[in-house]
């Protein structure tokens, strides 16, 4: 179980329940739980949307797209049934807030995806849990079966003449399926390949049936919305970036953990502040904002609010909310290194520059950072991440290219420290140059 | 009898989930592992019937998926993620004590068949890191230390593995 | 649909909506290059070469999967566009082995060329390369992972396009590989068509390998000679030490019919040409053994002998056996031979369909025959018997590309659970034997609907499937063996309006045998041997009481009244389990290949050519005619053609009475020395063309097909597009009126996939897959 923080500049919408027991369907209940249905079970569909895409509420799982916006994009007549789908599927590097919503208030994310099936005219959900996440399994499996008992999920929801299924649904691991299409395709018993886009799951999605898939925490955030309005929530946040997000805080800080914050919120203040700084007095390096694949930032590049826009005004992106804090220690060669070794082994092999990009990569970084680097190979980095940008068959191969062609940029004097023969400059023990 | 009642009515159950029986693939693959310790030849010639699909086709998905394996491994499976956030807070020293520890390297099995050790990508639990899953149970904000603890925790245990 | 317009590189085009852009940019001659893209497959969007730019788009955009919108502006020359293919070629190449000078691809390789064409000259990347040991998956598939590029086109050819699914991708990012169905082995229908569509040198062939260089090859484009179906192959040949060797057949200039297709037997099995069992010298019997001979003693003998026993005992005292797997020239050659010079009409051939009954039928009738492109193009297609993917590979993927593609619908009527019946709408699965049954149902007669309810076949289903084809407009219906006589009259005539029909033979000129006259009572063209004055007036005087079958021959043989057998390239000792000894009265000439059971017991065996080794025509089941072109070559043998002319000649005949030749230009058809791709079609076409054929000699075939085209009305097919290459389609309605015949002598060959008759017993590539499979039953798995 996972140890929770708190900290006064928090306002907590999605973890208003953490730790309070919610699990148990009563005490959520007790809560405010399965109001925000009751209420959309008199609106009208297009109601619910215009009020979800007023607030302002964003894709939390990193592209931030509007979701209401996204929600009108589902066809109101289909002959194939319509779907709705959780992706819970946390498994960005430097996030760690899905985990945090399954273990302490799974009923919240099964009433956003009440919602947002009534919004669209959806009968059936279905909640996608990464395989490794499976006491969280378990315990969302417990919450659908307290859930049917009572009749809140079903035929007939709360008497409303709405038939609703709501079913959990696990993954084996693969980060790939993280994609919304590459997860439609893992939850009909495939190989998590993307699909070829257009069409949209909004049209055509989950066994070609039109398919809303928002990530978790944006559909535990949307019972507050049909409660407290979008107005309230759109406040909460910055203009076009409404609400709070959950920011998982790691690295060097003092004080990590996961935090409820108003969108827009400081980066500085976040490390300095809610994070408590750098542990040891030691001096800020860099912070990769919003999970691994949003481009780093320099130390003097914090002084930015935390909403989507912002961080993309500043070459970065608000991304799924990891924020990883890197002191004066870090071996940046070493990072980037690490950051692809990830994308290489997650990468699903379909197409040739994400494929072949990432293995290459990986290849190059270890050569070099073991000491046997030569000059081209750092331009030959950057143009390997530059001709992956945008070519690939999905934003993996972008999510693998963009924070590489930013170490780059940012560290080129550290690559060149490496050159020549050089131990790594960061490495504690001296580890022979080439093994 | 390869499986249990409990996998069963699961399965079962899991089938009235879907309007197709493939679409119960991945979760049922790792109850499955979960069961027999791995993918047997077996199991896949087993499901595959159960779910009308060619044996192929269940390995192509089993290969595609970084937790399921198709050949035996130890009782307790020791990973030690090593991902970004983690690699920042000693995540790398932790694989490397439990390669000393358990006198093994990356995917390989004691000879007791008691523990594997596996070096894995990002497991959610940036802000507790360094952190390690063993089997499906979590172990956060470790230090070299804690891991030996956890570590002899297991070795005691013997039996239960959920 | 209506035409959208959109501009590429600054050219307008027009296209209809719905066209893909890659295949919109191709219409008006602009290469956008792809390997994962390929024509009928399904869309993958993977290997990212087709990214192009389209305005008002932030990102490169694949022109594979991006369907013309209109006033599209998009451009596929840009820096930005050039840049990204280099790309990818460059990381293709990362990991790729560059091993081309010992690959078997190397010169006919996508990769290579699209190195050339877009990639780059300096290479930026020195990392060590992932590599995988070479994997055998079975006797004629090889697959080597580190030069494969990962297009999936084989997955989707095996899958989407076979229907077999016996390969699969496995793992994942890098290490991500193409697996086959066994693990480390292949169970499927060996057809080839992984290693054909596979763009670099990942999967080779287990026949072709290592052995010769693709420049080293000449390609003759010529027709398959196994079963009755009429692919076109691509052979290539090589100069060897007794004459041209076939290496390789294949069919990546999709000039046929059958398009991408080729099976196992089309692809592979033309091995049987360099059998060391061959026969390459005649051979005479003396005091009961078969000797040596020199080829001027053989026909002086054979000359000498039919002479004799013509003037002795008449022509009735000489039988006639012809082949399946001749062309049409030798067959109608043989006939015009055993009327006109043996004077006799006891002449057969081994039947496997009913194609006078067909012709009876059809008679009069245009419009009523089904080539092999209808069957691509039919709205629906009934099967009646037979098992397509197993004896007619070529049909069974023309009907599975139509239902894929075109959403045809498929009906069949069978005894077994075909593996088409995946594909089928409609299956009624009826009693063993019962096929006259079902056509007599089909026809309208419901006191033949109880024998045919079976399994899952009903009243009610087989009531219902009986009204759905009779619903149905633009039927196809192809129909095996077992309807045969007068079931055939009843299917044409029983109320399916609009249908047009095919009959299924099972070897590849069975057709052109029927329709050049091997039979006792049939002219060529179906004609009774009492016909108007059209072959007397050429022909001079015929015996006109019909002759003997092949089983009357062995009866009048034993009786002592057969004095003679002339067999050309067939075996009905086999075939017809005739009592050899029946013959020993009687004087046998046998040309064949091989020394089969009928050729041991003859007196002379002439050692024959085979079809790759001459020229001339072949006419598929469904009656379409396509040329045969000499490729191979092999020292010590004779084509059947001029070993009947010469026969003739040694019996003292005119031979230009047998074959008009003369009269054309002295020319050279080009085929002999081979001919590059297309070559030998080109030059026969300016031939024609320039009024320049060749005909000067009594050895050409030309000079046969033009006295076919003369005599047999529904042969007057274009000359210029079948000297093109191209199939032509006959209507069996021009013919005359057929005849009914005795439903016995139907024989079927009961080839599958992995046995040709005579063939496949002397093909190695055959044997050996045959011995590699346990089962040899075709994979059957869960259609997707």
């Amino acid at each position: 179980m996972a140890s929770l923080v708190s900290h006064p500049d928090e306002i907590r919408v999605v973890s208003k329940r953490f730790g309070q027991g919610a699990t148990d369907l009563d005490r959520y209940l007790a809560l405010d739980g399965y109001q925000a249905i009751q209420k959309a079970l008199t609106m009208s569909p297009d109601d619910i949307i215009t009020l979800v895409k007023n607030s302002g509420l964003r894709g939390r799982g990193g592209a931030g797209f509007n979701t209401g916006m996204k929600w009108s994009f589902v066809p109101k007549q289909s002959a194939k049934p319509k779907y709705v789908l959780c992706n819970g599927d946390e498994s960005e590097p430097g996030t760690c807030k899905d985990r945090l919503i399954f273990e302490h208030d799974p009923h919240s994310v099964i009433e956003g995806v009440m919602i947002a099936a009534l919004a669209v005219g959806s009968h059936t959900g279905y909640i996608y849990i990464r395989g490794e996440y499976r006491y969280l399994s378990l315990i969302m499996q417990r919450a659908l079966k307290d859930a049917y008992a009572r009749g809140f999920l079903g035929k007939n929801v709360f008497g409303s003449g709405y038939d609703l299924d709501i079913y959990w649904h696990g993954g084996a691991g693969a980060y790939e399926v993280g994609e919304e299409s590459a997860l439609m395709e893992s939850l009909e018993g495939k190989r998590g390949i993307p699909r070829i886009r257009p069409p949209f799951p909004a049209v055509v999605g989950l066994w070609g049936g039109p398919t809303v898939i928002n990530n978790a925490e944006t559909l535990a955030s949307v019972p507050p919305i049909i409660l407290n309005g979008a107005d309230w929530y759109a406040n909460l946040g910055t203009p076009k970036n409404g609400g709070t997000r959950l920011f998982c805080l790691s690295g060097h800080l003092n004080r990590p953990g996961v935090y409820e914050l108003p969108m827009g919120y400081n980066l500085k203040k976040m490390i300095y502040e809610v994070g408590g700084g750098i542990p040891g007095g030691r001096a800020l390096k860099a912070v990769v904002p919003g999970g691994s694949s949003t481009p780093i930032l320099l130390a003097d590049e914090i002084d930015v609010a935390m909403d989507f826009d912002s961080l993309a005004k500043a070459g970065s992106m608000l991304g799924s909310g990891g924020v990883v804090v890197l002191d004066d220690t870090t071996c940046m060669v070493k990072f980037a290194l690490r950051t692809i070794k990830f994308y290489q082994h997650e990468s699903c092999g379909w197409c040739i520059p994400c494929r072949e990009g990432t293995d290459w990569l990986k290849k190059t970084l270890t050569r070099f950072h073991a000491g046997a680097g030569m000059k081209k190979d750092i331009d030959n980095i950057y143009y390997l991440a530059e001709n992956m940008l945008g070519k690939t068959f999905c934003p993996l191969g972008d999510a693998a290219a963009m924070p590489t062609m930013a170490f780059v940029k940012k560290f080129r004097k550290e690559f060149e420290d490496h050159l020549d023969g050089k131990p790594c400059p960061f490495e504690k023990t001296a580890d022979p140059v080439m093994a | 009898m390869l499986f249990s009642d409990e996998f069963e009515a699961r399965f079962a159950e899991m089938l009235t989930h879907y309007p197709t029986r493939r679409s119960t693939l991945v979760p049922t693959l790792l109850y499955a592992q979960d069961e027999i310790g791995y993918l047997s030849d077996e199991a896949i010639a087993e499901l595959a019937q159960r779910l009308d699909l060619t044996e192929l086709e269940v390995r192509n998905v089993i290969s595609y998926y970084s937790m399921l394996v198709t050949k035996p491994r130890g009782k307790y499976n020791v990973q030690v993620c090593t991902n970004i956030a983690c690699m920042l807070k000693g995540g790398e020293e932790l694989l490397n004590h439990c390669k000393h520890k358990l006198g093994i390297g990356h995917k390989e099995t004691t000879p007791d068949g008691e523990f594997s050790l596996e070096e894995v990508e990002c497991i959610g639990a940036c802000s507790w890191a360094p952190a390690v899953q063993v089997n499906y149970d979590f172990h956060e904000n470790l230090t070299v230390q804690k891991m030996d603890e956890v570590l002899d925790d297991y070795k005691n245990k013997g039996g239960e593995i959920l | 649909m209506p035409d959208v317009t959109l501009t590429v590189d600054g050219k307008k085009l027009t296209t209809p909506a719905g066209t893909l852009l890659i295949e919109a940019c191709k219409s008006v001659g602009i290469e956008v290059p792809s390997f994962c893209y390929y024509p009928n497959l399904s869309l993958q969007g993977a290997c990212r070469m087709c990214l192009v730019k389209i305005e008002k788009m932030p990102k490169l955009q694949t022109a594979c999967t991006t369907v013309i919108s209109e006033g599209m502006v998009v451009a596929t020359d840009s820096d930005e566009v050039r840049q990204a293919r280099k790309s990818m070629v460059e990381m293709l190449l990362g990991n790729h082995p560059l091993d081309c000078p010992v690959c078997d691809a190397g010169g006919e390789c996508e990769l290579q060329d699209m190195t050339f064409s877009y990639g780059a000259a300096e290479s930026k990347f020195m990392e060590a390369k992932n590599h995988k040991d070479e994997q055998q998956w079975s006797p004629v598939v090889y697959f080597d992972r580190p030069r494969c590029i990962l297009c999936y086109r084989c997955v989707r050819v095996c899958g989407e396009g076979m229907d077999v699914w016996a390969l699969g991708v496995q793992n994942r990012g890098v290490s991500s590989v193409i697996a086959p169905n066994k693990e480390d082995h292949l169970e499927c229908e060996e057809c080839g068509m992984c290693i054909d569509i596979c763009p670099v040198g990942a999967l080779t062939s287990g026949a072709y390998r290592y052995k010769t260089r693709p420049w080293e090859m000449n390609h003759v484009g010529t027709t398959c000679t196994h079963c009755a179906d009429g692919c076109k192959t691509t052979l290539g040949v090589r100069r060897s030490d007794t004459g041209m060797e076939i290496v390789r057949g294949d069919n990546r200039d999709k000039s046929g019919i059958n398009n991408d297709f080729l099976c196992i037997k089309g692809r592979y099995a033309f091995d049987f040409a360099h059998s060391t069992e061959r026969l390459t010298q005649p051979l005479i019997r003396k005091d009961g053994k078969l000797i040596p001979a020199t080829w001027e003693e053989a026909f002086a003998l054979a000359g000498k002998k039919f002479a004799e026993i013509r003037a002795a005992h008449g022509g009735e005292a000489i039988g006639v056996v012809g082949s399946s797997r001749t062309t049409n020239e030798e067959n109608y050659l043989l006939s015009k031979f055993a009327r006109m010079v043996l004077g006799t009409n006891n002449v057969d051939h081994h039947r496997t369909a009913d194609f006078p009954a067909l012709a009876a039928a059809l008679h009069g009738k245009p419009g009523q025959t089904a080539s092999m492109r209808d069957v691509l193009s039919a709205t629906a297609i009934l099967l009646i018997g037979n098992n397509p993917t197993e004896q007619h590979p070529l049909l069974a993927w023309q009907i599975r590309s139509n239902v894929r593609l075109r959403r045809a619908k498929l009906y069949v009527v069978n005894s077994q659970p075909i593996k088409l019946r995946r594909q089928a709408t409609g299956f009624a699965q009826i009693p063993a034997g019962a096929e006259a049954h079902a056509v007599a149902f089909l026809a309208g007669d419901d006191a033949e609907l109880d024998p045919l309810v079976h399994q899952s076949a009903t009243r009610e289903s087989l009531l219902a499937l009986r009204d759905k084809l009779r619903a149905e407009t633009g039927l196809v219906v192809a129909f095996s063996s077992e309807v045969r006589g007068a079931d055939v009259a009843k299917l044409v005539q029983g109320g399916l309006v609009g249908a047009r029909f095919i009959a299924l033979a099972d070897y590849a000129n069975s057709r052109g045998a029927a329709d050049m006259g091997l039979y006792p009572d049939l002219l060529p063209g179906y004609e009774p041997l009492t016909a108007d004055g059209r072959f007397t007036q050429e022909w001079g005087p015929l015996p006109t009481v019909p002759g003997l079958t092949i089983p009357a021959m062995a009866a009048a043989a034993k009786a002592g009244k057969l004095k003679a057998l002339y067999v050309v390239g067939s075996n009905p000792v086999a075939r017809f389990s005739l009592d050899p000894f029946a013959f020993s009265g009687s004087f046998v000439v046998v040309q064949d290949m091989f020394l089969t059971e009928t050729a041991s017991m003859a007196d002379i065996v002439l050692p024959a050519a085979n079809a790759y080794e001459k020229s001339g025509t072949f006419t598929n089941t469904c009656g379409d005619v396509q040329l045969v072109k000499k490729a191979g070559e092999v020292a010590g043998v004779k084509s059947d053609f001029e070993m009947i002319v010469r026969i003739a000649d040694a019996m003292g005949f005119e031979v230009r009475k047998l074959v008009p030749f003369g009269g054309g230009t002295r020319a050279d058809m080009g085929q002999s020395r081979g001919a590059q791709s297309g070559e030998a079609d080109r030059h026969s076409v300016w031939l024609e063309a320039h009024g320049l054929e060749p005909k000067m000699s009594p050895f050409d075939p030309v000079a046969i097909f033009d006295e076919i085209q003369r005599l047999v009305p529904s042969y007057n097919v274009s000359r210029l597009d079948l000297l093109a290459g191209n199939d032509q389609p006959t209507d069996i309605a021009e013919a005359g009126p057929g005849a009914a015949h005795d439903p016995n002598l139907i024989i079927p060959g009961n080839d599958d996939l992995f046995s040709s008759g005579t063939l496949g017993r002397y093909s190695h590539t055959l044997n050996s897959v045959m011995e590699n499979k346990n089962a040899p039953t075709p994979s059957e798995v869960a259609a997707d």
